[in-house]
């Protein structure tokens, strides 16, 4: 099957001197919703960029569906809607224009050009803020906005870079469910986030880059089987002075009505519960203290930065 | 794209072009009128008559085909340069990037936007002055041809500018310090005959004066150069400004990182 994003070997420098990718490769196949982690700095954007034709790659390769963007980015740039982090539209156009605009970009007959554009205001909410100058939106709305402008051509691959940055709990929550729809409705999603809660309840799968390289490409599932041990939060009904000890984990006191306890992956939390029955602990909610794919990144991220700085150090020796 | 939607995406830049100029009329279209209908009132009115006649004609006859002229110039320069340099300070011009218009379509879409500011402020200053004076017009392909070619030449270089620009002084830079002089000094107020034999052929070097001058047979059926040589001037300008500006458009200057 024709992957809907290919990238082989793909390195960005900079005129500064900056190499922002060192030789990315990704895959993602065709109705997958894929998360693009990594902290500040580690190439996502430009990554995105170079896909969107925003940023001129160095070398490599990229194809959408199967078209090569150095041979055809025309047609390959039809199958590509794009939700950059920063706002980037006219600030003084309407919010109906702003759409409308984008759709004859994409060479939208007028008449289908106007109905999608008043579908997709009207799925994002915006339909009553359509004569409003866009610049009157509120962050939120803003961020719909241009969801509904990457949409309006009906792209087969969207790519939505940190979407959900500065957007408060309610509305971050609908534009999960509006994105699942869309992935549901055969739409390719990849997604550039820093809140990783957000790549595990929406992707399936996922690439974790640091400086340039990608250090991790897995399942969101298989990643989190990786994970060693898990810290849970008891809270408890009676007030306890100490923790007692219990066998085989390892557990401290946070106050006088919680405590934490770490669980290692053989471990079951079903001989944890009979231990504080035990001894007469009653827990009435339970909790993870992280979140888990959160635990998992940082560690990738810092092992990876120590093989790095290994290997600099290599270097350096052997250049001496 | 096929050409169809080409078309579209042409006429998308084309309409938001003109609705971005409409919607600001306030400071697009009234001021070159009222500019313009002071330049009337001084030198038509006061002035004008002092001066007598110039190359057979009042000072008012002759000094209107050069103030048309100038708002076209003006006009189609600056409404590129502010439209192209807004898009990309607000980066809405990765819209563009992003979409699979061809770089032909987006800057045949902004100039043809330059031009429809530059011929509308054209014919209102043209309204404006039938106020002021009588206008004929003895050449009518040569008055339509030079006011559409000059349009079209100061619109690419306005997207010039606006594709070099890093801020908004950058875009006032070129028309006040070079716009602005060749256009007084390109045969608007008064004819090249009238300077020391130096300065004429100092003159011949601006290529404003010749688009004035040309424009001014057009209308008046005189002027200082040959006619010929100032559109084949000007249509092999607007041919290198154009392959310069598609070649800064391919190569991203100043839009790709």
């Amino acid at each position: 099957m024709t992957s809907a994003l290919s990238i082989r070997n793909l390195h960005k420098v900079y005129d500064s001197g900056f190499v922002a990718l060192k030789g990315i490769d990704l895959e993602v196949q065709p109705g997958d919703f894929f998360a693009l982690l990594g902290p500040n700095g580690a190439g996502k954007s430009t990554t995105i960029g170079v896909i969107c034709s925003l940023v001129k790659k160095s070398s490599g390769d990229v194809s959408i569906f199967g078209t090569d963007i150095d041979k055809n980015f025309s047609l390959a740039k039809k199958d590509i809607g794009v939700v950059p982090q920063e706002f980037n539209f006219n600030q003084f156009d309407k919010v109906f224009n702003v759409v409308r605009t984008q759709a004859g970009y994409f060479g939208l007959p007028s008449k289908l050009a106007e109905q999608r554009t008043e579908k997709y205001l009207k799925k994002l909410g915006l339909w009553e803020k359509r004569n409003q100058p866009s610049r009157t939106l509120s962050g939120g709305m803003k961020r719909r906005l241009m969801i509904a402008r990457a949409l309006v051509h009906e792209p087969k691959l969207l790519i939505l870079d940190e979407p959900t940055a500065g957007v408060d709990i309610e509305i971050r929550r609908s534009m999960w469910q509006f994105l699942k729809e869309i992935n549901a409705s055969g739409t390719t999603i990849i997604l550039t986030t820093h809140y990783l809660e957000e790549a595990e309840s929406l992707c399936r799968n996922v690439a974790i880059i640091d400086r340039g390289r990608i250090v991790q490409n897995t399942s969101i599932k298989a990643l989190l089987r990786q994970l060693n041990k898990e810290i849970f939060i008891f809270d408890t009904q009676e007030a306890l002075t100490i923790l007692p000890n219990i066998e085989g984990y390892k557990g401290q006191l946070i106050d006088d009505h919680s405590f934490e306890v770490e669980v290692e992956k053989h471990q079951s939390i079903n001989t944890l519960f009979a231990s504080l029955n035990d001894h007469g602990i009653n827990v009435v909610s339970m909790r993870n203290k992280t979140n888990r794919l959160e635990e998992l990144f940082v560690s990738l991220v810092e092992s990876h930065n120590t093989h790095n700085e290994r290997d600099e150090e290599s270097d350096e020796e052997s250049e001496l | 794209m096929n050409p169809q939607e080409q078309w579209v995406a042409f006429t998308t830049i084309v309409v938001k072009e003109v609705r971005r100029f409409t919607r600001i009329w306030l400071q697009t279209l009234l001021p070159p009128a009222i500019t313009i209908v002071l330049y009337f009132v001084i030198f038509g009115t006061l002035i004008g008559p002092r001066i007598g006649k110039m190359s057979g004609f009042s000072y008012i006859e002759f000094v209107v085909p050069g103030l048309i002229m100038m708002s076209v110039i003006t006009n189609s320069y600056s409404n590129v340069v502010s439209s192209f340099f807004g898009t990309k300070f607000q980066r809405s011009v990765e819209e563009l990037l992003v979409s699979p218009v061809p770089n032909y379509i987006i800057l045949l879409g902004y100039v043809v936007g330059g031009v429809a500011r530059g011929l509308m402020i054209g014919l209102i200053v043209t309204l404006l002055s039938l106020f002021f004076t009588d206008l004929q017009v003895s050449h009518v392909p040569v008055t339509v041809g030079i006011v559409f070619l000059t349009a079209v030449l100061f619109a690419l270089a306005g997207f010039i500018n606006a594709v070099f620009a890093n801020s908004f002084d950058d875009i006032s830079i070129i028309p006040t310090f070079v716009l602005t002089p060749l256009t007084y000094l390109g045969g608007v107020f008064y004819s090249i005959d009238m300077l020391p034999e130096f300065w004429q052929g100092v003159s011949l070097v601006n290529p404003i004066l010749y688009m004035v001058n040309t424009f001014r047979y057009g209308l008046l059926g005189v002027t200082d150069i040959n006619v010929a040589w100032a559109f084949a001037m000007v249509t092999g300008f607007c041919v290198l400004l154009f392959v310069f500006s598609l070649y800064l458009l391919d190569h991203g200057k100043k839009l790709r990182s």
